[in-house]
């Protein structure tokens, strides 16, 4: 059995509440003293059904406003996978929260109501899963029951969202009509939509191929920890903890450390108090070299003729997350797979319109959940990758050590 | 040696390697970590995933209990194997301590649960800890659903949902400012069903009283509770021996436990996978007051 992560976004009213609630009702995943308190909550407040969105609803704030406000992680298993869903709201000041739950995101599931069809909101999720580079995105076209499960209805916004995503950079797309409330085509196709050739959501979400999705060329180990028992059993005992970014490392082969350069061999990996024939993400072992090199934590192994750039002039675009707006020739740290550095904002080269995809030049701040392409300058070199050929050396955090807050989340262009 | 079959990892692996990782930056990270124990099968996870992320070196750490005074002699004497294998160092909070200094107030009302939480916020003040592991998991709860892995809390040790660091990819967040501390969830993405595979694909001890044993025991609130000292019959109960077991562990007056024969990891493994009631609802006297229970006391600075 393996895991996918899954990321949904969608507004107050398209209905990702009860799609979720019926996936892990259909799964078997809610218990019968959940469902006895969703019932009772939901005759409480003169409902004559389940609100199945009540499963999902978890902080009090959030049952008063009657809004999800945060990013929320489900879990469910079927016997062919498990799932993690990174459940986000849709609303527009909540983006930071979608680009939060994208980032770890396999597949990425956009909503919208069949009577609406697209909004600046399900245009935003698409966006932000296209620029997290998540390779796997559903549309589910939603409450076709309310329009009378109508096949032009479905194909007008298919052919909406298909003309849009032509924009973006979505490497599989699968398009879904679906009734989360009346249960079509969720786990089992529906009788309703003949017309309708392709997978339900459940057969798709279980089958999807993401074992392809991984880097398994470009050797990528930032060393995050050295581990020294100096015990009597262990005495020159000298591993590099870690868990691996990209690439396939295997005892043998030749190795580079950076930013030092020095080249050395693999001598052994090891998980816990096993060796393994080879190391590859997202496993977290300890590697073993042959020569006494000096290695800390922040540095990284490659392979002699393929490294990550060492620079530390930072281009990458990003998401403003906090009130207080970003500014040029502020002063953050950025924190890069295992190294945490100090940096300036040098430039901000260009805000982006998530709805028109317009560049506005000229900008002279970003501002809370606004997208950006910035310029950093860091005190010390980072070892970076851009993030369309790696998701891990290619991402980073920008922290504020003022409070201690993480405000914006960078990917290296 | 060992090898994947085409560079593949089960979800336990996944879960594994993301949690050693967890593990690893925070002792990279933090000046002074500390595992919180409960003796439950999730921190004695925690435990196996921290001596497998620092091996063949020790765990750099010390381990916190919180003893509430009624706690199960089988669950201390498992923690007291694991303290010894680990070669670690044991700190023991305890309540009845913190009610005889004054740190806390017992009331006579107040469950020894709600206790624990004053005890601990004093014992991580008093040591200078700086990260505090807990056991929770987001499948737990609906408030947990939401916290991070790294669960930042104020220099009152209270959690504000409203205002939690985003968390992205792997990059947690460890900034503290003084007098503050972090909560770490390195079992966050874990199941209750991934806990009971992990535990029988490794082979793990954990107390006994999680497998099926008779118990003298007697109905209160829908719950069988244990006989006990701590727990004098009220009018009306009877105790009686029968066949049990936990699937929770705590405090020993609120935790209940179900007529169950299951006697091995996959006997456990099958009756989970068609329980119809979550661990916590069932046998918790703790979590069933308000639907918002728990996100009150995590607020106030609980597990």
């Amino acid at each position: 059995m393996d895991l996918l992560r899954f990321a949904t976004a969608g507004s107050v009213d398209d209905g990702k509440s009860t799609l979720i609630g019926r996936l892990l009702m259909d799964s078997k995943a809610i218990f019968e003293d959940q469902l006895e308190a969703v019932e009772t909550t939901s005759q409480n407040r003169g409902f004559d059904y389940t609100d199945l969105s009540l499963f999902t609803d978890g902080l009090r704030a959030e049952r008063e406003q009657g809004i999800t406000i945060d990013v929320a992680y489900r879990y469910f298993a079927t016997p062919r996978r498990k799932f993690i869903i990174a459940d986000t709201p849709g609303h527009v000041q909540y983006t930071r929260n979608m680009v939060t739950g994208s980032s770890t995101a396999d597949l990425g599931l956009v909503l919208v109501d069949s009577r609406n069809g697209l909004t600046e909101q399900s245009r935003r999720h698409a966006l932000i899963l296209s620029l997290l580079r998540v390779p796997h995105v559903v549309l589910a076209v939603n409450k076709m029951d309310l329009v009378d499960y109508s096949q032009d209805v479905f194909r007008r916004i298919q052919d909406d969202f298909v003309s849009f995503s032509t924009k973006l950079d979505i490497p599989d797309l699968q398009i879904i009509p679906i009734s989360a409330l009346k249960g079509d085509n969720v786990v089992t196709r529906s009788e309703n939509m003949p017309w309708y050739e392709g997978p339900s959501l459940m057969y798709h979400l279980e089958n999807v191929q993401i074992a392809a999705d991984r880097d398994l060329q470009d050797v990528r180990f930032p060393v995050q920890y050295v581990i020294r028992p100096q015990s009597d059993d262990f005495h020159d005992y000298r591993g590099y903890a870690g868990t691996v970014a990209g690439g396939v490392l295997k005892p043998g082969d030749e190795v580079m450390a950076l930013p030092s350069g020095l080249t050395t061999t693999v001598a052994a990996i090891d998980l816990f108090d096993t060796e393994v024939e080879a190391a590859f993400p997202p496993m977290s072992v300890t590697v073993r070299l042959t020569d006494d090199v000096d290695i800390s934590r922040g540095d990284m192994l490659c392979r002699v003729n393929n490294q990550p750039d060492v620079t530390q002039d930072v281009d990458a675009r990003i998401c403003w997350m906090a009130t207080q707006p970003l500014r040029p020739g502020a002063k953050y740290l950025i924190k890069h797979t295992t190294r945490t550095v100090r940096t300036i904002v040098k430039e901000i080269q260009y805000q982006l319109d998530v709805n028109t995809l317009h560049r506005n030049q000229n900008v002279g701040e970003l501002k809370l959940n606004e997208i950006g392409r910035v310029r950093f300058r860091t005190t010390q070199p980072l070892l970076t990758d851009t993030y369309e050929r790696n998701r891990t050396t290619g991402s980073f955090v920008v922290i504020d050590p003022a409070n201690g807050s993480t405000v914006a989340a960078g990917t290296i262009l | 040696m060992k090898a994947h079959r085409d560079y593949r990892l089960t979800q336990l692996d996944e879960l594994e390697a993301e949690s050693i990782h967890i593990f690893r930056e925070v002792a990279a990270e933090f000046e002074k970590p500390v595992i919180m124990f409960s003796g439950g099968k999730d921190s004695i996870v925690m435990l196996r995933l921290a001596q497998k992320a620092f091996y063949p070196a020790r765990v750099p750490f010390p381990v916190l209990q919180v003893d509430t005074g009624y706690d199960f002699p089988e669950v201390l004497a498992t923690r007291d194997g694991w303290v010894e294998r680990l070669g670690a160092r044991l700190i023991v909070a305890s309540v009845e301590q913190a009610i005889a200094d004054g740190v806390v107030i017992d009331d006579g009302k107040t469950s020894r649960n709600r206790l624990q939480i004053g005890t601990l916020l004093h014992a991580i003040e008093e040591h200078g800890f700086t990260a505090a592991f807990g056991g929770g998991r987001r499948d737990e709860e609906k408030a947990r659903a939401k916290e991070r892995v790294y669960s930042h809390r104020d220099e009152f040790g209270q959690w504000d949902p409203k205002n939690q660091r985003p968390e992205l990819w792997s990059l947690y967040n460890g900034q503290l400012h003084e007098g503050e501390h972090m909560r770490i969830f390195p079992l966050s993405n874990w199941t209750e069903l991934d806990i009971w595979h992990y535990l029988r694909q490794e082979q793990i001890e954990i107390p006994s009283i999680y497998f099926s044993h008779r118990r003298r025991v007697f109905e209160r609130d829908g719950m069988l509770l244990t006989e006990s000292d701590y727990n004098p019959l009220r009018a009306g109960e009877e105790a009686s021996e029968r066949q049990v077991r936990f699937r929770t562990v705590g405090d020993l007056t609120l935790t209940g436990c179900v007529e169950s024969d299951a006697d091995t990891f996959d006997a456990i493994i099958d009756e989970i996978s068609v329980a119809r009631l979550t661990e916590r609802g069932a046998t918790r006297g703790d979590d069933r007051f308000s639907e918002a229970a728990m996100e009150d006391r995590k607020k106030m600075g609980y597990f």
